[in-house]
């Protein structure tokens, strides 16, 4: 009965379970305009809400004059930090132990900081009264770089005692909030310092943001008859916004109902707490009716959750023969105003211990001092799991650098470097067990694919015709293998505000054979609703077709901590097949019964429990459910649900290797991807078609990222990118083709094997574009050069080398 | 402010609604009329995600007025196809996973409906110049370019069998 | 992003609108495509108590191309520019150079008039019209005037136009021989870093005539005499584009900005001179 037999093979296909590249069921109401967006909801009676935000980067707020505006009809409330002092809101507790001013009290440290919260009964009078709010502003130093902050007399955070300790331990200046160490620096210096090669780079990750095209919002609905409040809004975390709402207004949790409608791309900016979030509670606290708050892309990209901005510095050291012997890296982290990162409490620098790579690494250390400075707050996983794209940057231009040391090819000082196939489960030098992995394979499948070789030949006599003044066109090659760290996490060292990193699944079987699922995530276009409902359908044999998948309603779905990190998958993906192995188990004792046998002797086979031996004999998932409902059976309760929380015991490593090809222009600085090669493992595969595109939209991400996207500042701290005009998006026009290739090496402790793929490429991304540039100018002496790689700067790298003399 | 009433005719049916000059035709088709797939994404009309149709021009709805709209014919995305009968659009995009988070998906189908009326066989090259005014952050436009000029061809043999 | 309240007019005539004009003064300005002007509305960057749009006036709108002359009308928008044929044939130089503003749902709305009236040094058609030599008719209630754009751009926003007067039409003759509008922009929908519009006529193997104009260079668009004499004459060779480069570059000024510094962009502006004016002779 195992041989997939034509009726065997019709039923698994009837499934529509793990592996299929299903049509995604979220697609029907999104193609035809009926998606539920947080500005989509109506109700009766609401307000607007929205923010008088500071003009200056760093100033005292001297005075405050809301009287003209709520002298404007319609206005209901303008909101100030003295209003919010007495209910102890005008300050918030941030993701990373630090707090937060929720609106500007006495001082503003950043450009667009909240200073107070007009509450209108529509859109249009709210933006009137915000231009009648005078306040009155003392410009004050403002500092924009993070190293000389750290040597500046002006102290940023007055309200904190400059020599207590921070969340993470001591503080070293008034404007350092940690210092977080991994690793052995001693041993690590001893061993660079004897080393045979060792090379040196110092780069910085600029500042950008994660931009989801739907801006962050919510409505707040406090219901004063019941004493409930309800909370829609653009949160990638439901339950933990739950939870701090609660710890925030004393509500007591049971009295809270948050809401996740469907959201327009998250990518990290939907993790955070925002005052926008804080003062909408507040006022329909105040004004007993519904309160919106939606910012514009303007607000969303000035004071939202920003990304990067990590200043790193790194040796790494290896013998003659290109084996990597050690590697040091000190990152200055620049964490705006506020730190307000979201980071598993334990790891103020994320998973930024992953910066070892795919290679095996003797000795290792890492030090991050996080530091204040004059601009928003953050410091998100953009398409990341925990700083992990920062992490991979550095150590796949650290291995770039180090071939330019050696003069070796970066293919093959990658190849001698890596971790072996049967090194795993691996202990890297900074702590990590990586569950699983076959390097070699992967990069040499993606080597022979692109004709490497071929590559670097034409490479070579380019350079020889660009040389003989023939073109101004140099070929870079990138090339990037990276391995995530992904899932977090199991709860013995990750938690969010205490909260442990679980995540969970409740499955409802119905009499007639169709389910619900609930989940603890929530999806931001990934598809849950469509690939969960496979693992499942693959797990206990009823349809996908037939089976619900609802997250985001905490009244309804179990706690969970919820999407981001790439944690859906191993994590809540996890919690589904455990919930649906209870599942099944019990649909085993039934059909046992049913067939009069005994519970070992029927066997699970696709879409029914059949007698083992005596295929005739079966009862379909249906049949199951039915009797589970409507039979008394001996000894067994009635009904078949099952719920699973699952703290998972490692993280998850998905791998993958890139190769990017490259034109570019010495002269205007313009730059061409001619090809883009992107394998990606990420262990079992349950839906071919989502990981595709998940893939290609986390490489035009990082094609982003690394040819101009930035958040930047000029001297006074204004943001000099705030509208999609400045902040590169790149068009369809802008974007290659992508060929996208895999392997399979499932996670050994992952209950169906998967790892999680939703930010790969984006990590993997972002190095491969950076190096294919970098590469291009390493003949003329280029060791590294920062991004964002736009014209300008790739025109200032050709310059700098001479190109255009 | 003088208000105006303003009539206009959006997916076939005659709308009559009273509007502030200042009112955007985003927000009167939004909050007025009740087609919410038209959505707001930037604010600055880089983004496209509010396109709609007007008098055969395919229009960032977030950088128009609604009473510049007064007399026209609007297609949203509401007035392609039903719930019974996806546009071919619509049924293009679910097929080859042209979207992900939906969010620009009503503006980037609307412009496509508009671009396949004036170029009914494109190149791959005319379909990433055509939408070059929506933006998309999930999908990388790869499966978005596919869906289009799949949904084309099905348009153009259903035109040719027609015949 | 909503701006503040405003009146709103819809003249049916030019009339009319020039009425309005004159009786509101500095508090009414004209819509046309509403591509720039919306914007900053929404942004609270510009203050427009009464907004005439212009809309509905059908004097304003087509394209007329009869014996050598083209008459656009300042309404027109960028998509019936690209799509004219006539227009094409008579001068291509508009097609190439409308393909390359913003994106296909703004040059539905964006109209030639208000590319060429507003005075942004980002935008195109201003330099393109320096280039093509064109003329804008001015119309006030005292009556029209013709200025031609290259005497048009006084500085950033600051033009010919006194706030009375509508700019109505524009005139220009049917080019011949090779075109080229040649532009660099970081996406599709920014302005240029560097852009250079170019017309050459060849007799004989040599430049006859030529005129070479740049865009958000300086600002105001720039059109180059001396750039275009360093071409009369020449075989258009290597010496030729350059001197020609080194002349337009003697007469810009870029400014700094998110596209890059000053040397970028100089050094930029030369490359896309030259390669606007070799493919302009490559199509003489």
């Amino acid at each position: 009965m195992n041989d997939l037999t034509p009726d065997r093979e019709e039923r698994v296909a009837n499934l529509k379970g793990m592996g299929c590249s299903r049509k995604r069921v979220e697609d029907a109401r999104f193609t035809q305009g009926k998606g539920n967006y947080i500005d989509d909801m109506s109700l009766p009676g609401m307000l607007t809400g929205d923010f008088v935000r500071s003009q200056y980067a760093h100033a005292r707020i001297k005075s405050i004059n809301t009287e003209a505006a709520l002298a404007l009809d319609g206005v209901i409330a303008v909101l100030t930090a003295k209003d919010l002092e007495p209910l102890s809101l005008h300050w918030m507790p941030t993701l990373a132990g630090d707090r937060q001013m929720v609106l500007a009290d006495g001082k503003v440290l950043f450009q667009g900081q909240e200073i107070a919260f007009v509450v209108a009964r529509d859109r249009y009078i709210a933006s009137d009264a915000i231009e009648l709010v005078e306040v009155e502003y003392e410009e004050l130093p403002v500092i924009i770089d993070p190293l000389k902050s750290l040597q500046s007399d002006v102290v940023l955070r007055e309200d904190l005692d400059p020599k207590a300790p921070g969340a993470h331990g001591p503080r070293k200046h008034h404007n350092h909030i940690f210092t977080w160490e991994v690793g052995d620096e001693a041993g690590t210096n001893a061993v660079i310092a004897d080393a045979d090669v060792v090379a040196e780079a110092s780069m910085y990750y600029h500042r950008t943001h994660p931009c989801p095209l739907e801006p962050c919002g919510c409505v707040a609905s406090m219901d004063k008859v019941n004493g409930k409040l309800t909370l829609w809004g653009t949160f990638q975390a439901p339950h933990v916004v739950r939870t701090v709402a609660s710890l925030l207004s004393g509500i007591e949790e049971h009295n809270i109902r948050v809401i996740s409608p469907d959201i327009g791309g998250g990518f990290g900016n939907k993790v955070g707490v925002y005052p926008g979030y804080v003062c909408s509670i507040v006022a329909s606290i105040v004004t007993g009716v519904p309160v919106k708050w939606v910012e514009d892309r303007m607000d969303n990209l000035m004071t939202t959750a920003f990304a990067r901005d990590y200043w790193m510095t790194g040796k790494i050291s290896a013998t003659k023969d290109g084996k990597i012997t050690g590697l040091h890296c000190h990152v200055t982290a620049d964490h705006g105003a506020f730190d307000a990162c979201a980071d598993p409490t334990r790891f103020p620098a994320g998973f930024m211990s992953i910066c070892t790579g795919s290679y095996d690494i003797p000795i290792a250390y890492l030090g991050v001092d996080g530091v204040y400075t004059n601009k928003a707050p953050g410091g998100v996983s953009y398409r990341c799991s925990f700083r992990v794209t920062e992490a991979v940057y550095f150590i796949e231009r650290m291995i770039e650098v180090l071939a330019i040391e050696m003069n070796m090819d970066p293919a093959e000082l990658r190849r001698i470097n890596f971790i072996k196939k049967e090194q795993f489960p691996y202990k890297s030098a900074l702590g990590w067990e990586y569950d699983s992995g076959d390097y070699h394979t992967a990069w040499d499948k993606v080597l022979k694919a692109v004709d490497y070789e071929g590559l670097r030949h034409e490479q070579a006599e380019r350079l020889e015709a660009f040389k003989r003044g023939e073109t101004r066109n140099l070929m870079g090659i990138g090339l990037s293998f990276f391995t995530e760290i992904v899932g977090a996490g199991p709860v013995k060292n990750c938690d969010i505000l205490g909260m442990g990193m679980f995540d969970s699944c409740e499955i409802r079987i119905h009499p007639t054979g169709s389910a619900i699922a609930r989940l603890g995530t929530i999806s931001q276009g990934q598809g849950h609703a469509t690939t969960f409902a496979q693992i499942l359908a693959s797990e206990i044999g009823i349809p996908a077709d037939s089976i619900t998948i609802e997250e985001g309603d905490t009244d309804t779905a179990p706690y969970g901590l919820g999407t981001y990190g790439s944690r859906s998958t191993p994590v809540a993906g996890a919690a589904t097949a455990m919930a649906g192995r209870k599942i099944r188990a019990k649909a085993q004792m039934i059909a046992a019964y049913l067939l009069e046998v005994h519970d070992d002797d029927v066997e699970f086979d696709v879409d029914r429990f059949v007698v083992k031996g005596a295929p005739e004999r079966f009862k379909t998932m249906g049949e199951i459910a039915y009797a589970a409902y409507n039979q008394a059976i001996p000894g067994i309760e009635p009904g078949l649900e099952a719920v699973s929380y699952y703290d998972p015991p490692n993280m998850t490593y998905p791998f993958g290797a890139y190769v990017c090809v490259m034109d570019i222009d010495v002269d205007t600085g313009v730059t061409e991807i001619r090809r883009f090669y992107a394998l990606d493992d990420c262990g079992t595969r349950i839906n071919p078609m989502v990981i595709e595109g998940q893939i290609h939209g986390g490489l035009t991400e990082a094609l982003a990222v690394a040819m101009g996207q930035e958040i930047a500042y000029d001297d006074l701290g204004n943001v000099k990118t705030g509208t999609l005009m400045d902040f590169f998006l790149p068009t369809a026009w802008e974007v290659p083709n992508y060929e996208t290739d895999h392997t399979v090496t499932p996670s050994p402790h992952h209950p169906i094997g998967a790892k999680g793929v939703g930010e790969s490429p984006h990590v993997g991304g972002v190095p491969c574009f950076s190096n294919a540039v970098q590469d291009a100018f390493r003949p003329f002496g280029n060791r590294h050069t920062n991004m964002p790689h736009d014209h300008w700067r790739i025109w200032q790298m050709a310059n700098a080398l001479g190109l255009h003399d | 402010m003088t208000k105006h009433i303003l009539k206009m005719t959006v997916n076939g049916e005659t709308h009559e609604v009273l509007a502030e000059p200042r009112e955007l035709l985003v927000y009167v088709l939004r909050e007025k009329m009740g087609m919410k797939g038209a959505h707001v994404g930037c604010d600055t009309s880089h983004c496209g995600a509010c396109t709609v149709e007007i008098d055969g021009k395919s229009v960032k709805s977030c950088t128009m007025f609604a009473v510049q709209a007064q007399g026209a014919n609007i297609t949203t995305i509401e007035g392609l196809g039903s719930p019974d009968g996806l546009h071919v659009l619509q049924q293009s995009f679910k097929e080859h996973h042209g979207l992900q988070c939906g969010y620009c998906t009503p503006g980037m189908i609307t412009r496509a409906h508009r671009l396949l009326q004036e170029n009914p066989n494109p190149t791959e090259a005319e379909v990433r110049f055509g939408i070059s005014g929506n933006i998309c952050r999930c999908t990388g436009y790869q499966n978005i370019v596919k869906a289009i000029l799949s949904a084309a061809a099905e348009i153009n043999a259903a035109k040719e069998a027609a015949q | 992003m909503i701006p503040a309240a405003f009146e709103y007019h819809r003249p049916r005539d030019i009339g009319g609108a020039l009425a309005i004009l004159t009786e509101h003064g500095e508090d009414a300005r004209v819509l046309a495509g509403g591509h720039s002007l919306i914007p900053m509305m929404k942004l609270r960057m510009a203050e427009v108590p009464h907004l005439i749009d212009l809309a509905d006036i059908a004097a304003l709108r087509g394209i007329t191309v009869e014996g050598g002359r083209v008459t656009i009308g300042a309404m027109t928008t960028q998509h019936e520019l690209i799509a004219s044929a006539a227009l094409h044939d008579a001068v291509p130089l508009l097609r190439e150079a409308a393909l390359q503003i913003a994106d296909p749902q703004v040059r539905y709305m964006g109209t030639i008039g208000g590319n060429v009236a507003n005075g942004d040094p980002g935008n195109d058609m201003p330099g393109v019209m320096q280039c093509l030599d064109a003329t804008y008719t001015l119309e006030c209630p005292e009556g029209t005037r013709e200025v031609r754009a290259r005497g048009f751009y006084e500085a950033a926003y600051m033009t010919g136009r006194d706030d009375a007067e509508i700019l109505t039409r524009i005139s220009l003759k049917a080019t011949r021989g090779g075109y080229a509008y040649e532009k660099q922009k970081r996406k599709i929908g920014d302005y240029a870093t560097a852009a250079c519009a170019v017309l050459i006529e060849a007799e004989n193997g040599r430049v006859s005539s030529a005129a070479v104009s740049m865009t958000n260079l300086s600002d105001v668009p720039v059109f180059s005499d001396a750039a275009a004499n360093a071409l009369l004459g020449t075989a258009c060779d290597r010496d030729a584009v350059k001197a020609a480069v080194a002349a337009a570059l003697a007469e810009i000024d870029p400014t700094e900005d998110n596209r890059g510094p000053v040397k970028f962009k100089m050094h930029v502006a030369g490359i896309i001179i030259a390669r606007a004016i070799e493919r302009a002779w490559s199509r003489a």
